[in-house]
């Protein structure tokens, strides 16, 4: 760790990996319910237990993502963080707000919530993934400016380099997109293609370039390729993502009531999405090949390649499944969609923040790398998590195309509980694999308690 | 890549790749935005159907159900609930949750009142009609 201001990325990390548990803890709850539908009801209601996870999911992955700006901006820059302590006091207030909104979630009906929170006066809550009460939503963006005001400060007094530049443009528009969450209007259709500019242009979006951007910082160190080289990747993959991912929103206008030409602008351009995730693929294997260092921190090398192949996969491969038109009139809304959402946030960002996360990590605790013991069991993670999420991503596959077969292809249709019945073995299956995926969780967090001979931190 | 490809072409494409493309997201935004009234029929929104929305939101229905294709994938597809059920079975339904069938999915009990039912049904018939090109394929949903 070359600057004392990097140390403050460590609360954000310990948060995002104690959120990133409650997470995962919730969504066994949720596959269990798939199973037994009245497991924990009436005191945890599925739409509940739902809200918690994917809510959960978006503050530890923005917890990440901050902790990482702020670990990296002062080597990219080779200045100190504008203001150590307004990103600490930054800190605490997401963290009160997020937990806040968790606890109002559990012990408050939902429509009593919004009573509490003046949704009334500004209706803003209960559209998907979109959940928070209109107090946490302001707090975001409170949060959110401050943040960028502190990095962008750093970034003008220093160096600016690519890296720099790409993660600060990714997490401005973070900040931008979200503003659609605060336009709710009553016609459903207007509501909807709005909603789509806050999810869709963040995570296949802008995230993408916080996601190119982290990816390119960590195998510039663990590398030592040359920065020029690494950037110009970076800047291809990052156009590449922009190019095909804008239009690519189409593949959500299908079916909510637009214009039928987005059938053509959504299945073309959101074919190509997959191009810039296979680049990254590519870019991340091709670095670590012409390595001109070995660096001692093995694990985050693996957590870098491992983001490559997963966001292809993930988010390439079975994005790619379902996004033509006339394939998509058969799945959407289905569990081929919940597959593919596993699979490509976990390839992707839970992937990129733990890879962060495990560079930064064993520096900020004074040390090039962790002990050779605790990177087995960091390792160990790695698979149980990544191999764990590939099953849960086939087994929901599986139970997606055996619902589009019986209820929406079939010349005698299901009815979708009837349907649901029939699917019950790949449910109990993607369970059993939630589970490991726990273990690996709990491997994971114990490999941050293993002790063992470290190099000091050049 | 080649040394002839340098890292000012490639941010320039990144640049100007995205531009154009946000902006062809703007034109076509524009256009649709045109279209839209012939196909979601909006003269149709009554005050009651803006209360419907409202009652639907309120309870976070997208947190079990999809709504034109859109939400959790825990409970029935409800775009078109109204012309497979008709609204007096989706009020008595909600009215009779949970059926506490022992291992079943249960639904919570929300305690609406008949002014809250009668504007979610208002709702849920008009989000029926949206022009949603034929989606979904038949009317299980």
């Amino acid at each position: 760790m070359q600057y004392q201001s990097q140390k403050v990325a460590m609360p954000y990390f310990i948060a995002a990996i104690g959120l990133f548990t409650g997470q995962i803890l919730f969504g066994l709850i949720m596959g269990l319910q798939y199973v037994m539908g009245d497991f924990l009801f009436p005191a945890i209601p599925f739409n509940v237990a739902r809200m918690v996870h994917t809510n959960l999911l978006i503050v530890w992955l923005l917890f990440g993502f901050m902790g990482a700006a702020y670990y990296m901006i002062p080597e990219e820059t080779e200045s100190e963080l504008f203001s150590p302590k307004l990103a600490l006091l930054m800190f605490w207030i997401f963290l009160v707000a997020g937990a806040l909104t968790i606890v109002g979630y559990l012990l408050v009906p939902y429509a009593g919530l919004a009573q509490m929170t003046f949704n009334d006066l500004w209706p803003t809550m209960g559209r998907e993934f979109l959940e928070q009460p209109l107090p946490t939503k302001l707090g975001i963006v409170v949060v959110a400016l401050a943040f960028l005001f502190n990095i962008s400060m750093t970034i003008l007094k220093g160096r600016k380099t690519s890296i720099a530049l790409v993660l600060l443009m990714g997490l401005w528009g973070l900040a931008v997109f979200f503003l659609f969450s605060f336009y709710n209007p009553s016609n459903l259709v207007l509501d909807k293609y709005f909603w789509w500019w806050t999810v869709h242009l963040w995570v296949e979006g802008v995230w993408e370039l916080i996601l190119g951007s982290l990816l390119a910082f960590v195998l510039i160190k663990v590398t030592g390729v040359d920065r020029e080289i690494i950037e110009k990747w970076l800047y291809i993959i990052v156009a590449m993502t922009l190019i095909t991912g804008i239009i690519g929103t189409g593949h959500h206008y299908y079916w909510i009531g637009t214009p039928e030409y987005w059938q053509w602008f959504g299945s073309v351009f959101s074919a190509l999405e997959p191009i810039p995730f296979f680049m990254m693929t590519v870019f991340a294997f091709n670095m670590v090949n012409r390595r001109r260092r070995e660096h001692p921190n093995k694990a985050a090398t693996l957590w870098a390649l491992g983001t490559g192949v997963m966001a292809f996969l993930g988010a390439g491969v079975w994005g790619f499944l379902h996004t033509l038109a006339p394939v998509n009139f058969y799945t959407h809304g289905t569990q081929i969609t919940a597959a593919h959402g596993h699979m490509a946030f976990y390839g992707a960002y839970v992937m990129v923040v733990l890879t962060i996360i495990s560079y930064a990590m064993p520096m900020m605790r004074g040390r090039a790398a962790n002990s050779e013991k605790a990177q087995v069991m960091e390792m160990w993670a790695f698979w149980l998590m990544t191999v764990s999420i590939v099953f849960i991503t086939l087994f929901l596959t599986a139970a997606g195309i055996l619902q589009v077969w019986l209820q929406r292809v079939s010349e005698t249709p299901l009815g979708f509980m009837a349907t649901q019945d029939q699917v019950t073995l790949f449910y109990w299956l993607r369970e059993i694999s939630g589970v490991i995926f726990l273990i690996g969780l709990i491997v994971y967090i114990a490999s941050f308690f293993v002790e063992g001979e470290t190099k000091e931190a050049a | 890549m080649s040394q002839t490809f340098t890292k000012s072409m490639a941010r320039n494409i990144f640049f100007g790749g995205s531009a154009f493309f946000f902006l062809l997201l703007v034109a076509l935004t524009f256009d649709t935005m045109q279209v839209l009234p012939k196909r979601d029929h909006r003269e149709n929104i009554t005050p009651a159907v803006e209360r419907g929305k409202m009652v639907w939101e309120k309870n976070d229905c997208i947190g079990c159900h999809t709504l034109l294709g859109e939400g959790a994938y825990f409970a029935p597809e409800l775009g078109n609930v109204y012309k497979r059920r008709g609204g007096e079975f989706v009020k008595s339904w909600i009215k009779s949750m949970p059926t506490k069938v022992p291992g079943r999915r249960q639904m919570p009990q929300f305690n609406l009142t008949d002014q809250e039912l009668d504007d979610m049904v208002a709702f849920l018939k008009w989000t029926g009609e949206i022009n949603t090109s034929k989606w979904p394929p038949n009317i299980e949903g």
